[in-house]
């Protein structure tokens, strides 16, 4: 699923990585523990989450994540933004509750990834 | 790469947001060896929880990379608390992380474990009051 489409579905602003909205991504993560988002791997995803701080894209860059899309109305401060820009990584911020944020992408096709087991 | 190539890093305790800069500079050095993806992904993952855990736990400490062809060792160390009980310290879910950490979505329990989970061997070698040593192994396939 393109950024784009991500975007439109979630009727989410695009922060910053405007260049990045034709992207695909493969798959999806929903948490507010980086630790959890960490256990989870796969190329391409995107992250949803409500925690803001520059930690969570320091997680979506460990993990090659593409997108960071923040929700219930949460705003990036300059610095988070700024870090977003350097690492290639898209934010976008949806009014939308996770759950409902998480339903709307797997409803459209945007499943979970799955995670290592050793 | 005949002689193992050797990276260090130094990790600051205290400032929990520049945590995590040691696995962005080691990510970068691996990319530009022209490692794997996946090998520098699980390099990095693993790295980060214990760059997360030295900041958390014991004030910051060293981070060392050893680079080989066929596998890449990474050294962590600190001079933190130690941990009293490595077992239970293993297990999923369990964490000593203050209430101020898990707000910024740390202290989940899955450090040790998600460093366990993303590398092919793990040693800690710790002593109360003297800290810690992780030393871990990532196998180039």
């Amino acid at each position: 699923m393109k950024i784009s489409r991500i975007a439109e579905l979630l009727n989410a602003e695009v922060v910053s990585g405007k260049e990045l909205l034709e992207s695909d991504v493969h798959s999806a993560c929903g948490s507010d523990m980086m630790s959890d988002v960490l256990a989870f791997v796969k190329d391409q995803a995107v992250l949803l989450t409500g925690l803001v701080n520059p930690q969570v894209i320091r997680t979506a860059e460990m993990m090659d994540m593409l997108c960071v899309v923040f929700v219930r109305g949460k705003q990036p401060s300059a610095d988070i933004v700024a870090l977003a820009e350097e690492c290639g990584i898209a934010l976008l911020t949806t009014s939308e509750r996770m759950y409902t944020a998480c339903g709307k992408l797997y409803a459209a096709g945007l499943t979970g990834g799955s995670v290592v087991k050793k | 790469m005949s002689v193992p190539l050797k990276f260090h890093y130094d990790v600051s305790g205290g400032d929990f947001t520049s945590a995590g800069k040691a696995s962005v500079q080691a990510k970068k050095a691996l990319r530009q060896l022209g490692f794997d993806p996946d090998v520098i992904r699980r390099v990095a993952i693993a790295m980060y929880e214990g760059e997360i855990n030295m900041v958390i736990h014991a004030n910051g400490g060293s981070a060392d990379l050893v680079v080989n062809p066929d596998s890449v060792e990474i050294i962590l160390a600190d001079t933190g608390p130690g941990i009293p009980n490595v077992e239970l310290a293993m297990k999923e879910g369990y964490s000593t992380a203050p209430d101020n950490i898990r707000s910024l979505g740390f202290g989940a329990g899955m450090g040790l474990p998600n460093m366990k989970r993303y590398t092919d061997e793990m040693r800690i070698d710790t002593e109360v009051g003297k800290g810690t040593t992780v030393t871990m192994r990532v196998s180039v396939k």
